[in-house]
């Protein structure tokens, strides 16, 4: 079960939610991405609301900034740094400000003393006052504002000062002009539950204080507390006379006043505390692709007009990560992120009663690792997915519906229907064995054959055994752990007995399911075997172009990607390569069982998939192939180079629906066991022998319902055995239904000399009386 | 599910005893769950008619409340 600690480390590994660089440098983080937005629209008076909640004193400060922000702007990197402090003038100068007055909170108690007027003493001031506290000001010039005076006049006039000053007298503050404060300050604390000391760098205060080795009052870098209790300090006198940051200063005005609030209140001075002043974000932005913009310059080479700002403002590249999302057609569809994502997961895992609205989500991922390659903090939603599964059916929770049809399949494939493990007729042991994997032979089962005739004329030397059934892979995505090992055990077993050979895998699913869970066993893939051993002398070079997909279980497997292409390469393929390949391969939308779970989101994904190249595919997983061409897409299986007829269009090849992938993994294990081991398969069912008489457009219903030709076999000898049918009295036809294991089919047909007549079928797994002996 | 519409007329009789259905309230059930709905229903042997846009509709969208509670 994922606890607390865990969720905490997940979200913190997503580090989509941290601020860009510009906030994250703003010492008084302004939320500059929101505040450029409003500006791209024209939006002056939105733009300046969000300059205001982050800055006290917005027309001195627009102008006075020393831009923090700026040396660190993303854009910098393809282009001029955004002009952030110009914008932040241009949102003063058109903001409309006449509803901005600061709203105190209700009063509180505690009476705060400010000493020094300056820019660090007001803004503490003024916080400390809109948090509900008397505050009074001891200045010793005739003015507020400090060092603010003796800027130069064109730059920041006299008007301007008295305008964002105005705010003090709004707020109640008590001002005690030329009235300066000296000897021990522990008198004036006395008087007042806290005190600020901000005197500026101008001034040389004797205050009583702790002092460090240059001189300047002590004080812990975090609250701005020196080594009085409750009194606190900070702002210029803190750095002398060579340094001057106005925004610095505002920053630790407002950060002791924080510290006096909670002085006030009695609570933890230190506690959350982290990245109050400027910081470096951990925020990664992708800067691929993006075309370089220079600056926008000011057509009266002083400050923007409206449109100049908003040009300016709309080239900001509204830093993000979400780099997994701009892969991930899942991850997309959900319209949020990882961060977001594992808490859903979390929450849903962790319901005791009402409903678990993020199941299909968590059903939906295809789990095939993507977003871990691509993740720069190597977040891989896939093993998150995976595991909470595992915890849903653990709990009891996984619902019924979402991975049955799939596990059915698969108990399909490792029934006497289509497994069997034997050594080659002759031998009793094996030195190799080639597993061949369900969606092959369900897909392509004449291209198992002629591998195996292929591996024993090549590989003559050594016994080449067969074994055939389903690694277990559906189990594993569907987090059925229980029948995942049982089924691994299996093939454990029939290895052993078979003398520990070594296995050929064609498909990179079952690969990566031996390679992962029975690491003793040998393995290796049927390309490298086709490499090293040379093709079949059939195999003839056709030139052509394609794209190379490589299936996602496929994406660590380096050795095998190259294969795959050399091969290509000697069929006489020219090979592009698509934008996403390699370790950086996306899924067809059958791992994980997408396809099953969400639709929706598998043809996104295979849509997207598709359209990224105009020339034929050519893959090496079954299912990818099936799946792609489904979609119209021309796509080959290297087996369909190595061994298809060469006059056929190959890519063409339509994929077979999910009763006949059935029909032909049974057709195969019944051949190949006549063939080569002189056996007869026996005990088939009676159902088995009834003859269905399906059109085109009936049985694309059936396909897109789920529903075999099996499910309609069993209904119709339930109902023809029993009697147990409806009858629609004009027509004749029958309509029957009948539950063989948890869901009930229904089966509107009639019979005919020669077969039965299907016309409709639906199914549900609602349970309703008279469906079957059960 | 008890809000659940079937059709004035059922195009079918049970083929088993040659009688026309009954609407009759029968229990359809879920998971632990039974919900009492008014169906087409054979009034000797007791078989069922469950129309096509039922078990496509409403009943999916029962199961897959109840698979998320
Ligand atoms: S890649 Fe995705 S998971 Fe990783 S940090 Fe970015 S948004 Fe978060
Ligand atoms: S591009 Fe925009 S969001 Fe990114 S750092 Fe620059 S101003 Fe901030
Ligand atoms: S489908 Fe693949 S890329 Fe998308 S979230 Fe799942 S594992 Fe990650
Ligand atoms: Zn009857």
């Amino acid at each position: 079960m994922i606890d607390q600690k865990e969720l905490r480390e997940l979200e913190a590994k997503c580090i989509q939610e941290c601020p860009p660089t510009c906030t994250a440098a703003c010492p008084v983080h302004v939320d500059v991405k929101a505040m450029l937005v409003e500006i791209g629209r024209g939006d002056f008076t939105a733009a300046l609301k969000i300059y205001r909640k982050a800055v006290p004193f917005p027309r001195i400060i627009s102008r006075l900034c020393d831009q923090p922000c700026k040396d660190v702007c993303k854009r910098g990197e393809v282009g001029d740094e955004i002009a952030i402090r110009d914008l932040e003038r241009a949102c003063v100068e058109f903001g409309d400000t006449s509803s901005e007055k600061p709203r105190p909170l209700p009063k509180r108690k505690g009476h705060v003393a400010i000493v020094g007027g300056g820019i660090s003493g007001i803004t503490a001031a003024y916080e400390a006052a809109r948090k509900g506290y008397a505050v009074t000001i001891f200045e010793t010039g005739s003015v507020l504002g400090g060092s603010l005076w003796q800027i130069d006049k064109d730059f920041l006039p006299a008007w301007v000062i008295e305008r964002d000053l105005e705010v003090m007298t709004t707020l109640g503050i008590e001002i005690r002009l030329n009235t300066p404060i000296s000897g021990d300050i522990r008198e004036l604390r006395r008087e007042y539950e806290a005190v600020y000391l901000a005197v500026g760098a101008q001034i040389e205060e004797k205050f009583d204080l702790e002092r460090d080795e240059h001189g300047f009052i002590k004080v812990d870098p975090v609250t701005f507390e020196t080594s009085a209790a409750g009194i606190f300090a900070g702002g210029g006198m803190r750095w002398g006379k060579e340094m001057h940051s106005s925004i610095t200063s505002i920053s630790e005005g407002r950060r002791a006043a924080i510290s006096i609030d909670r002085h006030l209140q009695h609570v933890s001075l230190t506690a959350s505390r982290d990245n109050e002043g400027s910081y470096t974000s951990c925020l990664y932005t992708n800067l691929e692709g993006i075309e370089p913009l220079p600056v926008i310059t000011e057509s009266d080479g002083w400050r923007y007009n409206q449109d100049e700002a908003a040009q300016e403002a709309k080239r900001c590249l509204q830093c993000e990560c979400m780099e997994c999302v701009k892969v991930c057609e899942y991850l997309k569809h959900y319209e949020r992120y990882p961060r977001r994502y594992v808490r859903e997961i979390y929450n849903n895992l962790s319901i005791v009663k009402g409903t678990r609205y993020a199941n299909t989500f968590i059903n939906s991922c295809s789990l095939c690792g993507l977003c871990g390659e691509i993740c720069p903090e190597d977040l891989d939603m896939g093993e998150v997915n995976l595991r909470a599964r595992r915890e849903m059916v653990k709990q009891k929770r996984m619902p019924a519906s979402a991975f049955d049809f799939a596990l059915r399949d698969m108990a399909f494939s490792n029934s006497d229907h289509f497994a069997f493990s034997r050594n080659r007729p002759g031998t009793d042991t094996s030195d190799y064995v080639l597993f061949p994997g369900c969606q092959l032979c369900a897909s392509s089962p004449q291209h198992v054959e002629s591998a195996y005739e292929y591996l024993n004329a090549r590989l003559v030397d050594s016994h080449v055994g067969l074994m055939l059934g389903c690694c277990g892979a559906p189990a594993h995505w569907a987090g059925e752990e229980a029948l995942f090992n049982q089924t691994i055990d299996r093939w454990r077993s029939d290895l052993y007995a078979m003398g520990d050979p070594m296995v050929i895998l064609p498909c990179s699913s079952c690969y990566q399911v031996f390679k992962t869970t029975l690491p003793d066993v040998k393995i290796v893939s049927l390309w490298e075997v086709y490499e090293q051993y040379g093709l079949p002398e059939y195999a003839q070079p056709v030139s052509r172009t394609v794209a190379i997909h490589d299936p996602c279980s496929a994406r660590r497997e380096r050795p095998v990607q190259d294969s795959v292409r050399r091969i290509a390469e000697q069929l006489g393929c020219t090979i592009e390569e698509l934008p996403l390949s390699r370790e950086k391969t996306v899924c067809c939308s059958y791992g994980g069982h997408m396809w099953l779970a969400n639709p929706q989101v598998a043809e996104k994904t295979i849509r997207r998939r598709v359209d990224e190249h105009p020339a034929d595919y050519l893959t090496y997983c079954a299912m990818c192939r099936d799946f792609f061409s489904n979609q119209g897409k021309r796509t080959l299986h290297l087996l369909d180079l190595i061994y298809g007829e060469p006059t056929d269009d190959r890519a063409a090849r339509h994929s077979p629906g999910w009763s006949q992938r059935h029909e032909n993994r049974a057709r195969l294990k019944r051949k190949l066991l006549t063939t080569i081991w002189g056996e007869t398969m026996n005990g088939s069912q009676t159902y088995e022998a009834i003859r269905l008489i399906v059109s085109d457009e009936v049985r694309a219903r059936l396909e897109q319902r789920l529903i075999l030709t099996e499910d309609i076999q069993r209904v119709i000898e339930y109902a023809e055995r029993t009697k147990r049918r409806l009858q629609n009295p004009e027509s004749g036809r029958f309509l029957a239904y009948f539950k063989p294991t948890t869901v009930t089919y229904w089966v509107e047909y009639q019979p005919q000399t020669d077969g039965y007549v299907i016309f409709n079928a639906y199914s549900h797994r609602m349970e309703v009386p008279g469906s079957g002996e059960s | 599910m008890t809000d659940v519409e079937i059709p004035s007329t059922s195009p079918w009789m049970c083929g088993n005893c040659n009688l026309p259905l009954e609407v009759a309230s029968v229990d359809v059930g879920y998971m632990g769950n039974a919900f009492p709905v008014k169906l087409w229903k054979c009034p000797q042997c007791g078989l069922v008619f469950i129309p096509e846009d039922l078990a496509l509709g409403k009943m999916v969208d029962v199961e897959k409340q109840l698979e998320d509670k």
